[in-house]
């Protein structure tokens, strides 16, 4: 079970969340090119390692979550405001 | 080694001696036609049907860690060909037709059980949905059949019909679905492949894909540098990570899927049971286990294990609808890593490097596509152009607004 730590609520099991996708990709201004608006919608990195991505704390809060997990050994790095900037570690999780 | 009744015979007569390896251990060459990447059911499939149905036959599989190691040995064996739209239609019920013959055709027992898959359905509209979804299978010559509640009463008795939230209504039946041993498929592939001149080079992790002036040129592995005309990829699970290797950044992520098996009862059910509704779907393998699964846990990930709140919400869909399992144990449960793609639909294509190939995005409906996807994919790499089958499956559909979202939930992939 993931635990996130809801910057408002604390740390909460995983099953109040409801995962949201990455938090890496961002909303182009609307005269932007077609091209930038198909690279927000459906092109991914989709890292094997550290990726920023929403929880969105849904039977809690209702407030969206930014945080740093990893998806090679799900560990939960940091979590912050959607505002904050979050920075992943280096390395690899423990394993 | 040909495969019979009177092979088995004389085998018994004579002590079980002359029995030999399914294919060869070769050291790889320095260079080949066609270096395929993934040695699961999609790479084995299609270095078989390269071999026998184009006769290039310089090929290697390159597998990071062992035949049958991954999601071609953890899925729950279910094939189908109950799509609606268009292109999965009729790519999906190739596959059907190659699963029917596909014994016959590789010499193997693969225990293909035509056992039917059923999808329950619980009112109105859902019934309304799954006719149409029956009315287009059965336009493009797919069997497909609507069970009353007395029908499927005789057929899985077990199903708690009067369910309070949501009461069976009837299911969608396709009679020709049902269930294949899973190990076999890629044994039997990699068998033909390999006797036909594959090289199947298992613990040989490729690190990387060399390119010169737009085309391929080879691969770097953990065991040495491999020249290639043509190199293709065919690794789910992990397509962002390989063909970032070469540069290319896909509409895919990768996502856990689980599944579990029960200890071994008695005979209990006979078919496939979907139940959509509750995110739980059910058979049982000739061994007595219950095989059954959900959704996705809904979370990017490559660890091939899941998580508790999924698993319990696995159960609890399955004691909704047949609650007499509820006392089984469970005796074993897995992940899987998905390829995600961002409409649910696959990938069989060219790249814009010569001479690479694509084949990924399956979802958690990739092993029923084995057969197709190979076959499919060999006749790609093979004229250097898509079948009629596979044209749709492109990387591009994204750009030019003809994606194929068979759940029409839109690029969420963690909802699919």
């Amino acid at each position: 079970m993931h635990q996130i730590n809801c910057p408002w609520c604390g740390k909460r099991d995983e099953a109040e969340f409801q995962y949201q996708g990455d938090a890496s990709v961002t909303r182009p201004k609307p005269n932007a090119s077609e091209e930038a608006f198909f690279n927000y919608v459906y092109m991914r990195e989709n890292p094997k390692g550290w990726h920023t991505e929403w929880w969105h704390h849904v039977s809690g809060c209702r407030q969206w979550v930014k945080v740093v997990r990893n998806t090679a050994t799900h560990e939960v790095h940091t979590t912050g405001k959607p505002h904050d900037k979050l920075s992943k570690p280096k390395a690899g999780g423990r394993k | 080694m040909r495969y019979s009744a009177l092979s088995v015979l004389w085998q018994g007569l004579t002590g079980h001696k002359g029995w030999t390896r399914q294919w060869r251990d070769p050291e790889p060459k320095k260079e080949y036609d066609v270096i395929i990447i993934g040695g699961g059911g999609h790479g084995l499939s299609t270095a078989y049907y390269l071999a026998k149905l184009h006769g290039i036959t310089n090929v290697a599989v390159l597998e990071k860690g062992w035949i049958g190691g991954g999601n071609v040995g953890r899925n729950t064996t279910i094939v189908r060909s109950n799509y609606m739209l268009g292109p999965n239609t009729h790519f999906y019920e190739k596959s059907m037709k190659l699963w029917e013959g596909l014994e016959q055709d590789f010499n193997f027992n693969a225990m293909v059980s035509q056992r039917g898959v059923i999808n329950l359905f619980h009112s109105d509209p859902q019934r309304d949905a799954f006719a149409r979804r029956g009315n287009a299978m059965r336009m493009a010559g797919i069997d497909a059949e609507l069970l009353t509640p007395a029908q499927l009463k005789k057929m899985v008795p077990i199903l708690d019909f009067e369910n309070a939230r949501f009461p069976i209504q009837g299911g969608l039946i396709q009679r020709r679905g049902g269930t294949v041993r899973h190990d076999a498929v890629a044994w039997g592939y990699a068998r033909g492949a390999d006797s036909r001149g594959v090289d199947i080079i298992q613990n040989c992790e490729v690190k990387n894909i060399l390119r010169s002036g737009g085309r391929v040129t080879g691969v770097e592995t953990s065991r040495g540098t491999i020249k290639a005309k043509k190199v293709a990829m065919c690794v789910a699970g992990h397509t962002s990570q390989v063909a970032a290797m070469a540069g290319i950044k896909l509409p895919i992520e990768s996502h856990v899927l689980q599944a579990f098996v029960s200890e071994g009862i008695k005979p209990l059910i006979d078919t496939v049971v979907t139940f959509g509704a509750g995110h739980f779907y059910i058979s049982q393998s000739d061994k007595g286990g219950l095989v059954y699964g959900g959704d996705l846990d809904g979370y990017n990930s490559y660890a091939q294990r899941g998580n508790l709140p999924m698993m319990e919400h696995v159960m609890a869909g399955g004691m909704a609808v047949m609650p007499a399992i509820g006392r089984v144990r469970m005796l074993r449960h897995w992940g899987g890593i998905m390829d995600m793609s961002f409409d649910g639909s696959p990938f069989i294509c060219k790249t814009d490097t010569k001479g690479l190939y694509l084949n990924g995005g399956w979802c958690y409906g990739g092993f029923k596509a084995a057969p197709a996807s190979g076959w499919c994919y060999a006749h790609t790499i093979a004229n250097d152009a898509p079948h009629p089958l596979n044209e749709a499956f492109t990387v591009d559909r994204f750009k030019k607004g003809r994606m194929l979202d068979e759940k029409g939930v839109g690029p969420n992939p963690w909802i699919q």
